[in-house]
């Protein structure tokens, strides 16, 4: 065999001119060799972005998805006028997420942030033009701890400081009574929701209230009738679908996409201390501060048995029934809210509960392993809540369909069922492959999109990307606190109302009975009673 | 660049596929980054284990480094492609393909006692088709051929002109 040898710069009479270069033609076509290449390249490359499109295209218009509106925050009008004045009742863990929502922050917790890098987007939190002018709390630590954060001059959204002043209230029926307080947001421990919400009512204040809205079946009664005969707005603290995503899933399930829905699986699992509610210690290790001098007892107390001074008590209530019902008033109550916002699914026909004290054994009432089956024969579906505070395996919040099944957590997922007739074809097809999610809802990328890449269902699957809007993180508790304000301008329903309340409190109440008296209740809808 | 190729025609051709090929992959992955939505090599980066591992962390602590490394990974990978296609500034191309894939070894290396949670689409030890790739990539920076078939050629032309007149 011959040896090859550039021959460019032998002088030939034929010759191809290239600026000031001369060039043979044939050493021209080989210096160009790489450019059909590079045409082949693109042709394929073109054929395989039509291919995906239409693939795309094909599986959301046969869904009809392609019509999805993609989330946004509009932003609000220019708010004028006085500032709507806003008296936070109990300034624990939940009132600073109150207070951030509000536009508010304590400069240890900003430090914090600005380290972590999530500063930024907080202060670019559009102004609600309100002011914190009460903070009530039995304990003068946490009370401090909130004037401290009113106080700090740097508010998100670039809100102006009005003159307007906070004041300490020693207790709740004081900032009632106060004349200048024009809402509350209610963050204490479950047991003295309800009064706390009855008192506000019937002072005309506006109520934000944390979940669970009342203790007792009673209570649940009389916290409705006392909001229903008001034309005060009154929210549960249920921030959950102010996500991005549970849009989506409000048309997913108008489009019916998911086929008939049988069963709904919501879980909790959780596996430390914190999490199965100890936390009478701080991070060290140490007992956390408060006595008998600095904690009004008889108050936080309130309706709840007269027991002597305990910090376990104080810190770690929510073991105890009487202050909350454990797993079903903390956690529960959002996947109700969750489902009840999507489905509309009210108050079951019967609960059973079942579980124990399997692995927390303390001296605590509330059961750390509980499974609760409500049935709603007249809707052909059963809602499960399985908890678990001794695993932490993830396993998510699925609606079971015919067609398909869908999980809502941080993003959606929408995998088709293998067995499904609607999208028997699309199966035999080959466009729809039911090993993974035929859908998912990203929230960065702010739109829905078919899964077509491995890389997309790997982070589909796991849930990865976290909730974002217009490319930047925003709060969820803001988005319900903003959701809350806005009805109180315009005169407008909230999304967790009155309403929802009652059905969310029926049915976590009819959870708890069939857990502490271990049988079926049923609810009695000609009477409004649970037997 | 100095000209020394002088390869068999046999020689030349396989030479010249692989540079297609490898340049084809290449600019495939480049392009293919650049299409897929708000793509970032986050997931890549969060996976990295062994000597790097510190590294990729800090990338990911810094929105505005992990931006500059997803652009510079899309439009890097793009530009090499090109340039082993093209055969244009082939040598170079060659190289930087080659250290940009061996620093993708070196973030996950199939290393004994090394756990990924993404599963890797062969079985590999110690040795992965990344490696190789890269290792390819040296063999054609060693054995160019861009200037007998590639645009290097009107580079080597210029040149030598230059020196001429020079």
């Amino acid at each position: 065999m011959g040896k090859m040898k550039p021959q460019a710069d032998q002088p030939e009479n034929n010759k191809a001119t290239t600026g000031k270069l001369t060039v043979k033609r044939r050493t021209l076509l080989k210096a160009l060799a790489g450019v059909p290449i590079l045409g082949v390249f693109a042709f394929e490359l073109l054929e395989k972005r039509a291919y995906d499109h239409e693939k795309k295209t094909r599986i959301l218009k046969d869904l009809e998805l392609d019509k999805i509106s993609t989330p946004s925050i509009q932003p609000l009008a220019v708010i004028k006028g006085d500032p709507l004045r806003v008296g936070l009742i109990g300034f624990g863990n939940r009132a600073v997420s109150h207070a951030n929502g509000l536009g508010y922050m304590h400069p240890e917790d900003m430090e914090k942030r600005k380290l972590n890098g999530t500063l930024e987007d907080w202060l670019l939190q559009e102004d609600l033009n309100v002011v914190i002018t009460g903070i009530c709390d039995v304990f003068d630590l946490h009370a401090e701890r909130g004037l401290a954060t009113v106080n700090n001059k740097i508010r998100a959204g670039g809100a102006k400081v009005t003159d307007l002043t906070v004041r300490r209230y020693h207790s709740y029926q004081e900032m009632l009574d106060d004349k200048n307080i024009d809402a509350v947001m209610i963050a204490t421990p479950d047991h003295n929701h309800a009064p706390i919400t009855v008192a506000a009512a019937k002072a005309g204040k506006h109520i934000y209230c944390e979940k669970a809205p009342a203790h007792s079946e009673e209570q649940v009664f009389e916290v409705y009738n006392a909001v229903k005969n008001k034309t005060i707005v009154y929210q549960l603290g249920h921030q959950v679908p102010q996500s991005v995503v549970f849009q989506q899933a409000k048309d997913i399930i108008r489009k019916d996409i998911l086929g008939k829905i049988t069963l709904i699986e919501t879980t909790t699992n959780r596996n430390t201390a914190d999490g199965a509610w100890i936390r009478h210690l701080d991070a060290n290790g140490n007992p956390k501060p408060g006595d008998e001098k600095t904690i009004d007892w008889d108050q936080w107390l309130g309706p709840a048995p007269k027991v002597p001074f305990s910090i376990d008590r104080y810190y770690n209530w929510t073991k105890f029934f009487d202050y909350d019902i454990g797993l079903i008033g903390q956690l529960f109550t959002h996947e109700f809210d969750a489902v009840n916002q999507l489905l509309h699914i009210g108050i079951p026909k019967s609960v059973v509960s079942s579980g124990g004290i399997y692995f927390w054994k303390d001296n605590r009432e509330m059961a750390d392993m509980l499974q609760c089956v409500f049935e709603y024969p007249e809707k052909d579906l059963t809602l499960l809540y399985s908890a678990s505070l001794s695993s932490s395996r993830s396993r998510g919040r699925i609606f079971m369909g015919h067609d398909a099944s869908m999980e809502l957590g941080n993003s959606i997922d929408i995998t088709a069922d293998r067995d499904s007739t609607r999208y028997q074809k699309q199966i035999k097809e080959g466009l729809i492959d039911t090993s993974g999610p035929m859908i998912s809802f990203n929230p960065t990328s702010g739109k829905i999109d078919a899964v077509t890449s491995a890389t997309e269902k790997y982070y589909a699957a796991r849930g990865l990307i976290s909730t974002n809007i217009n490319g930047r993180e925003v709060d969820i508790t803001y988005l319900h606190i903003r959701e809350w304000i806005n009805c109180i301008r315009n005169g407008k329903k909230p999304s967790a109302n009155i309403e929802m309340a009652f059905e969310e409190g029926i049915t976590c109440m009819m959870a708890h009975k069939a857990y502490v008296e271990k049988r079926r209740v049923e609810w009695d809808p000609v009477n409004r009673k649970i037997i | 660049m100095k000209e020394k190729e002088e390869y068999t025609p046999m020689q030349m051709s396989v030479l010249l596929i692989l540079r297609f090929l490898i340049g084809w992959h290449l600019l495939y992955e480049g392009f293919s980054k650049l299409l897929i939505p708000n793509w970032s090599s986050f997931g890549f980066l969060q996976e990295s284990k062994w000597i790097l591992a510190g590294l990729a962390k800090w990338i990911l602590a810094h929105d505005n480094v992990l931006s500059v490394v997803d652009f510079l990974n899309t439009w890097g990978l793009i530009a090499i492609g090109l340039g082993l296609i093209l055969g244009l500034f082939t040598r170079l191309a060659a190289i930087s393909g080659a250290v940009l894939l061996f620093i993708y070894y070196l973030n996950n290396p199939p290393l004994i006692g090394l756990e990924y949670t993404v599963p890797s689409e062969g079985s590999y030890l110690v040795v992965s088709k990344t490696l190789i790739e890269a290792v390819s990539m040296v063999a054609l920076a060693v054995f160019p051929t861009g200037t007998a078939f590639g645009l290097d050629m009107f580079i080597n032309k210029y040149k030598n002109k230059k020196n001429k007149e020079g």
